[in-house]
């Protein structure tokens, strides 16, 4: 396996080998299937959506709809306003949903389709809302697509009154809906009314009731997405995913941001935690304190599995850096660090993670890729790795204990269930990194070293 | 009751006007009537249908285990069909390409200034590092929107490093499916790889398989019975495929076809070209697999090779007997419904019948008139302008190479007797009153399984969990749900089995909690009564 993947590293200026990333629209889709009733409307040729309707899938295990406006070659010619048009219409017929969140595809930005002017120009049903956001491929990551699909609702509807009505919103970040619920159980704790932006929990994570529902409780609430422009202020979770829609509703409405990291580990959560008790001005609950307490202890017990051990961390950019943080709490060494998706800020970031530790000899890498990691990999090794599914060759040729973590995870069940993110989270990635470390030295450890209590 | 019209009339008057063409209940009038396919899909319909450069890298190309194909566009796509189709692959040499994803990763200066100049650096880089015998070059929709000239690039890697270097204009937005990128890498194949070896065959019996891209190890399966009694296989198009073997094609026999959608160009080609005849084949379901190889056998008309393959039959089918048995008990009675693919829903309705299903509703993702209503339809089909925009390639007959098995006689005489050259298409074999969608949509599923309510749905990842939601036990065929092989006799059983295991897990007694006494469910839960 990786046979062709050598230790000796090369200057590659073009060739992107086994990439860390993906293209934007298929995070435009994931931020729009987290508003209620919301039909997510592929702008371009059919194949793109089919492939992001397969890859959430295969994430989630749940059914991830979305329509396409079909481009052929004609469309590619003369424009696809007449398909765009023709889609809108089909969908509200045929589907029904509240809203429509058309993002474009790299076909329909190259030939230059102006959404804004076709949107204006349609016939929509009433109280039926279309929106959109422009999302080429060939420019960021999924992780893009994402933000700019936020920043299309917030920019089509998110309205100011003048008057606030004494919420607070929370950009979650690209996390699943396991996250979104434990941020949610968190503000609640904290007495903090909110309003979650995007909010894919009860949307990618429904029950099983025999009964198919194209459109499940979860979501976002349309007015509430108005209302983001009356809120107090925002909470913008993931400093690189979440401070662009959390930029554009200052500038729209005048809300004010705080952006935070990704509650990921201790620390970060601390900082969320801390922000939620300035505005309720409450007192942080025992439930909270007790579940601090018990990661903080757990962490105690089991440092010796953990200290000094390195690690290479890959995925999207928030993620990493909480899991980078994280590690480092936990007295492991973030040897590798590394995101496909571009943007100097994640070195920046990482580096001064690395410095807040005083641990060195680590690299931290933006617009890098498995084939680059692999090779450094193989230069000097790593204890553990944790990423997404696409490092299962390495850790398996390189033989290297590894943890899923991050979007996407698409060899496994249940993941999307479950937080990394809060005290809760941590508790659980702690749980799986030392599962990881201690199967393998309970499968590879000689027999007199086998050991019944570790 | 006729379930298309209770569908159909759900859709306003253009949506109707269109899909009706493509949705045909089976009765003695309508089995004669041509059914739309191939055609645009509707916008803003929920539709499962891929692109072009889906079904040219995707599919055909992707399966080489010893080409370096290279994607020429940004990230997206190159990377979705990395290790996402199930092309399992064991190569000679231990160097698999198959387990990378090769992408220019093109950035929006590129778009600007075009592409060429990061393309021919990203070959120049891929040459380094990774030495190929052969790179594949595949472009996406912005490429061919900027002009980026991928065969004068592919042309001069030739020149410059001295291997083999082809170029696929496969943007998404050619044709109305997967259908014509299928097309554009069978053109390419031809003109640029098949014909150029020299290795000459060993035994007497030689073929190729055509359209087997060994998903969950299929084409092994297949192997497997075909070497026990006694063929050569020179190639494989293309699972567990290489450039290499596909070189000589031109040497065998016969080709043999399974997927004819995906992949009768090349056999046509070939018969023109090399004299190379080709039948249809199917070796999924007992019975078609028993027909397939007598058919084979017939055809080279050796009375050691017929006993040969009555011996291999008998002895495959001994050995499955009391796991067919069994299995039977399980399945007999049930209905299914088929979505897949442009000849799978054909094929697996044989498979079903074998074990008592009865397939109440099959239909095609990208399927050509001719996969529905059999091969003597094309003179028939009408050219449009998505489908005259992928290149039809004209071939002659080659002189030197050209070779033909049978004499003319023989052939017209086998020609009564064998599916040479000829695939009767699906509705031929259905039942009346049973239902064929062509390009069967979102909206659509969720109605017909109301109305019809069958036992299991054989479809593809993006509607799977949808149907599983709604109380009906839904298995992928497009991947197996990562189980396999399917076809061939131990493939039968590898089948069953696992619908088996599907239809009779216990969580689905489980699914209505003990404090709801009314239940909501839609559809009749898989596992148990209605």
């Amino acid at each position: 396996m990786l046979n062709l993947t050598k230790k000796e590293i090369s200057e590659r200026s073009a060739l992107r080998v086994n990439p860390c990333k993906t293209c934007q629209p298929v995070g435009a889709i994931y931020a729009a299937l987290g508003v209620h009733k919301c039909m997510p409307h592929s702008h371009g040729s059919q194949g793109c959506v089919s492939y992001h309707r397969t890859f959430l899938t295969r994430h989630f295990k749940e059914p991830a709809i979305a329509s396409t406006s079909s481009f052929t070659e004609g469309a590619s010619v003369f424009g696809g306003g007449s398909n765009l048009r023709t889609g809108v219409k089909n969908v509200f017929d045929i589907y029904n949903p509240d809203i429509i969140a058309v993002h474009t595809t790299c076909l329909s930005e190259t030939i230059g389709d102006d959404l804004n002017a076709y949107i204006q120009e349609m016939d929509v049903p009433e109280g039926k809302l279309v929106i959109h956001a422009n999302t080429p491929s060939y420019v960021g990551s999924h992780i893009f697509g994402f933000y700019n699909m936020m920043a299309g609702f917030i920019n089509y509807l998110s309205k100011s009154t003048g008057k606030s009505n004494g919420k607070t919103a929370i950009f979650p970040g690209f996390v699943n809906p396991g996250d979104i619920k434990e941020l949610k159980k968190i503000a609640n704790y904290m007495k903090v009314p909110f309003t979650m932006f995007p909010d894919q929990s009860g949307v990618m994570d429904v029950p099983m009731t025999g009964d198919y529902s194209m459109y499940p409780k979860g979501g976002t609430r349309i007015p509430e997405i108005v209302g983001l422009g009356d809120c107090k202020m925002v909470l913008a979770l993931g400093e690189l995913t979440s401070e662009e829609p959390a930029s554009l509703l200052e500038r729209k409405c005048k809300v004010p941001y705080t952006l935070l990291p990704l509650p990921i580990g201790i620390e970060a959560t601390d900082r969320f935690v801390m922000e939620l008790a300035q505005l309720s001005n409450e007192e942080v609950p025992y439930e909270l304190e007790e579940e601090r307490g018990q990661l903080v202890d757990i962490m105690l017990d089991a440092h010796a599995y953990f200290y000094n051990k390195t690690v290479a961390i890959f995925g999207d950019p928030d993620t990493v850096l909480g899991l980078t943080r994280m590690v480092l709490e936990m007295g492991m060494i973030p040897k590798y660090v590394l995101t496909g998706t571009p943007g100097d800020n994640f070195v920046r970031l990482a580096e001064k993670i690395f410095e807040q530790y005083g641990v060195e000899g680590c690299t931290a890498k933006a617009a890098g890729d498995l084939f680059e990691l692999h090779q450094w990999i193989k230069n000097e090794k790593v204890d553990l790795m944790i990423g997404t599914s696409y490092g299962k060759s390495i850790a398996r040729v390189e033989d290297i204990p590894f943890v899923r973590v991050g979007f996407p995870i698409l060899d496994r069940y249940a993941h999307s269930y479950f937080p990394i993110v809060g005290y809760k989270g941590a508790l659980r990635l702690v749980e799986k990194i030392s599962e990881a470390l201690m199967e393998r030295q309970d499968r590879t450890c000689s027999d007199e070293d086998f050991e019944m209590v570790m | 009751m006729n379930v298309r019209n209770i569908v159909l009339d759900k859709y306003g008057a253009k949506v109707y006007k269109n899909r009706k063409e493509h949705i045909i209940e089976i009765n003695e009038e309508t089995k004669q009537q041509p059914i739309a396919a191939n055609t645009r899909s509707i916008p803003g319909i929920m539709t499962n249908r891929g692109c072009c450069y889906a079904g040219c890298k995707g599919v055909v190309l992707g399966p080489l285990k010893d080409v370096l194909v290279l994607t020429h566009g940004p990230i997206g796509c190159g990377f979705y069909s990395w290790g996402t189709r199930r092309n399992k692959a064991k190569p000679q040499d231990g160097r698999n390409f198959i387990e990378y994803c090769f992408s220019t990763d093109l950035q929006e200066s590129d778009i600007v200034f075009g592409g060429e100049k990061k393309l021919r650096q990203a070959i120049k880089e891929a040459i380094e590092i990774f030495n190929p015998k052969c790179i594949m070059i595949c472009s996406t929709c912005p490429v061919g929107l900027i002009g980026d000239d991928i065969h004068a690039v592919a042309a001069e890697t030739e020149r410059e490093y001295g291997i083999s270097c082809m170029a696929f204009s496969c943007e998404g937005y050619k044709g109305v499916s997967q259908s014509g990128g299928h097309h554009i890498a069978n053109n390419t194949l031809m003109k640029k790889v098949i014909g150029t070896g020299d290795a000459e065959p060993t035994k007497k019996f030689t073929i190729n398989i055509l359209g087997e891209y060994n998903i969950g190890g299929d084409g092994w399966e297949v192997e497997r019975i075909l070497k026990r009694i006694g063929y050569e296989i020179i190639t494989i198009f293309t699972g567990n495929g290489s450039y290499e073997t596909m070189k000589n094609a031109h040497m065998a026999n016969l080709n043999i076809v399974q997927c004819h959608r995906s992949i009768n160009y090349i056999a046509e080609m070939m018969k023109t070209k090399y004299g190379v005849d080709w039948i249809k084949v199917n070796f999924i379901g007992l019975d078609a697999i028993k027909q397939s190889l007598r058919d084979m056998a017939t055809y080279f008309g050796d009375k050691e090779l017929m006993e040969r393959t009555e011996a291999v039959i008998a002895d495959e089918l001994a050995n499955i007997a009391e796991e067919k048995e069994y299995y039977y008990s399980k399945l007999k009675g049930k209905t299914a419904a088929i979505y897949v693919g442009g000849s799978r829903s054909h094929h697996y309705q044989n498979l079903l019948a074998d074990f008592g299903v009865k397939t109440v509703l099959a239909g095609y993702e990208f399927a050509h008139r001719d996969d529905y209503e059999g091969r003597e339809v094309i003179p028939t089909i009408k050219e449009d302008a998505d489908s005259k925009n992928i290149e039809h390639l004209e071939v002659t007959k080659d002189e030197q190479k050209y070779h033909a098995y049978l004499t003319e006689e023989q052939y017209e005489e086998l020609k009564t007797k064998i599916p040479l050259e000829q695939y009767g298409g699906m509705i031929k074999t259905m039942d009346d009153n049973s239902i064929v969608v062509d390009d069967l949509n979102h909206f659509e599923t969720e109605e017909f399984v109301k109305l019809l309510k069958p036992d299991m749905f054989f479809s593809g990842i993006k509607d799977k969990y949808v149907l599983q939601k709604a109380g009906v036990y839904s298995k992928q065929l497009h991947s197996y749900d990562y189980s396999g092989p399917y076809a061939g006799f131990n493939g039968a059983i590898n089948f069953a089995r696992d619908v088996t295991m599907g239809l009779y897990t216990p969580a689905w007694g489980l699914v209505t909690p003990p404090w709801k006494n009314k239940s909501t469910l839609k559809a009749k839960l898989v596992g148990g009564e209605e």
